[in-house]
């Protein structure tokens, strides 16, 4: 086996900047359309929403970077995930793909700094349940929060955002030191540390991502509460990092990298695509239908605010489209599994879908009415986004640079490389 | 040659051997019948040029009737022949259906694919004369089926070529 290296060349650094630039200008754009547009009817929801007198454009602002840091994090921490149970599952087809994976850790330390900064800074804004009234006697005393403050707290919340941050990094970097010393020296111990690591990263995120889910995703909305919400994110996050995958690995391959990932390596990829993307539905019906059938009036507003408002219903329904029906159908023959093309419209299909599944879960508490499908999402939203995959590629594609693209002490290799499908 | 179906069968020890050697049996212009192993191998049905299977057809066709006659029970039941209010949801309410609706879609698919799968296979209690050309195919052999009738060539041609692909003996084997 050839060593094979990543080289992140300056054009490829070029492209980057000029997407976060394009980003930037985007975001400009967006927030003079939203200062000189936007008066008349942001006017009215601006005082009703919850923020302190700053127009709802800045809300908007805050909440774009908070749902951005998320998604990107999630799909970092679905990249250590996806080592992990490769490891634990013993599976020996994936050894080819699994730098790409690995490098997503990289974006770890990242998102976690930009998430402390603005929960730190934006807590108010994003969390109403940060507002101390509502736990002193008087007009704005919520009794509700009042029961969940023992785990809805600010000094608790901020504890927990940093262990969650601090194990996932801890443990990916255990994982990926072990990786990189395995490809100077050929030693079993650093294959057995790794499965070792791998075990305590399942049990960690186990629990860690379904915590993380209800943190930052469900209490936003502080008096609803879904028993699938931890799932759902996960599922979410689970298939978005697996989209993200293989879009860097079909990417790579078209760029004359990875030689040795074949038509079954993509295959598979693909079955985990399509297999994830009905996981997603089946826990996004499982939630709707427990919440449509049983009618608790907390649990119900959700589907209220966002599928019987025009506002947001397309994009519900949008949602549902983009991350089932699509990946469903285009994915479903397997020879359509094993072409690179298909793989990377689907993928891309799906890194948007899911974008807008967090979206659709974080805007309507926050917005109200102003968080719909307009303009502004082409700018504001888009820019936002461009600027936050600008630096995750920036963080993993570095990464990748940094060691062999393939493993090439791993002692599944050989099997790996000889992997092959039949039909 | 005599008047009936005349057979050669080359009987192989090895699953690579026999996949290697199917690949260019055929190369050297046998047709090649069947072939019987004890467990599926994988490549096998490349190796024989076989076209994909149509069962998902069937699959979809008996599923797509699964999904019909869940649905319409369903909504027989409870839209037209009695009625209920349930927790104040329409008489029809559909989310609710969708599990039931995708359960007897997987029944019906499964059991009706199985149902097919056997037919094809004349599997069934009205077959009980069961025919094997090799009792060893399930045991621990791989029997390569030649048809003489379908080939232009002569049995110890055929005879030769499976040996010289790795056939460990090569038997003949006549029908009346």
């Amino acid at each position: 086996m050839t060593e094979e290296k990543f080289i992140f060349s300056a054009a490829i650094k070029k492209k980057i900047f000029y997407t976060m630039g394009a980003g930037i200008l985007l975001l400009v754009i967006g927030i003079f359309m939203a200062m000189n547009g936007g008066h008349h009817a942001g006017h009215e929801v601006a005082e009703h929403a919850d923020t302190h007198g700053g127009p709802i454009w800045q809300l908007r602002i805050i909440k774009d970077l908070w749902l951005n840091n998320v998604f990107f994090s999630g799909i970092a921490i679905v990249g250590v995930f996806f080592v992990a149970f490769n490891y634990i599952a013993q599976a020996g087809w994936g050894v080819v793909v699994k730098r790409v994976a690995e490098s997503f850790g990289y974006f770890i330390p990242v998102g976690g700094v930009v998430m402390i900064l603005l929960f730190v800074v934006f807590n108010h804004d994003l969390f109403h349940w940060t507002h101390h009234n509502l736990y002193e006697s008087g007009a704005e005393f919520d009794e509700i929060l009042n029961g969940k403050k023992g785990f809805l707290n600010f000094p608790f919340f901020l504890i927990r955002m940093v262990i969650y941050f601090v194990l996932w990094y801890f443990i990916w970097k255990s994982i990926r030191t072990n990786s990189v010393a395995e490809d100077l020296n050929a030693d079993l111990k650093y294959h057995n540390k790794s499965i070792f690591w791998s075990a305590i990263f399942l049990l960690v995120f186990g629990v860690t991502s379904s915590t993380s889910a209800w943190d930052w995703v469900m209490s936003i909305d502080p008096h609803f509460f879904s028993t699938m919400f931890g799932w759902y994110v996960l599922a979410s996050w689970f298939v978005s990092g697996l989209a993200m995958i293989t879009l860097v690995v079909v990417t790579l391959k078209e760029n004359g990298y990875l030689s040795v990932v074949n038509s079954s390596h993509l295959h598979d990829l693909g079955k985990f695509m399509f297999a994830f993307s009905i996981f997603w539905s089946y826990i996004w019906f499982a939630q709707f239908l427990l919440i449509y059938y049983a009618n608790i009036p907390e649990e119900s507003i959700y589907f209220v605010e966002r599928l019987k408002n025009d506002v947001y219903s397309p994009i519900f329904f949008m949602n549902l489209f983009i991350n089932f029906a699509f990946p469903f159908l285009t994915l479903m023959a397997a020879e359509a599994k094993r072409q690179a093309i298909i793989l990377k419209i689907v993928a891309i299909a799906i890194l948007i879908g899911h974008w807008f599944d967090f979206y659709i879960m974080m805007t309507p508490p926050l917005l109200k009415q102003e968080g719909g499908l307009d303009v502004k999402i082409l700018f504001i939203e888009a820019g936002i986004t461009m600027i936050f995959g600008g630096i995750f590629f920036y963080m993993i594609l570095n990464g990748l640079s940094k060691a062999s693209l393939v493993p090439k002490n791993h002692p599944m290799l050989q099997e790996s490389v000889h992997h092959s499908i039949y039909l | 040659m005599e008047k009936g179906k005349n057979f050669v069968l080359g009987v192989f020890d090895d699953e690579d051997v026999l996949v290697h050697g199917v690949h260019d049996i055929r190369k050297d212009g046998v047709k090649i019948k069947e072939v019987f192993t004890p467990f599926p191998v994988h490549g096998l049905d490349a190796a024989l040029g076989y076209k994909p299977s149509n069962l998902p057809i069937a699959a979809f066709l008996f599923g797509m009737t699964g999904t019909c006659l869940g649905l319409t029970m369903m909504i027989g039941m409870m839209g037209y022949d009695w009625p209920m209010d349930i927790g104040g949801k329409p008489y029809v309410p559909l989310p609710d259906f969708i599990p039931i609706t995708f359960e007897a879609t997987v029944l019906f698919a499964s059991l009706g694919m199985v149902g097919t799968f056997l037919a094809i296979c004349g599997l069934g209690p009205w077959n009980n004369k069961p025919f094997m050309f090799d009792a060893r195919s399930t045991d621990d052999k791989f029997v390569m089926v030649v048809d003489l009738d379908k080939n232009k060539m002569d049995q110890s041609q055929i005879s030769n070529i499976l040996r010289s692909h790795g056939a460990s003996e090569v038997n003949f084997k006549s029908l009346t």
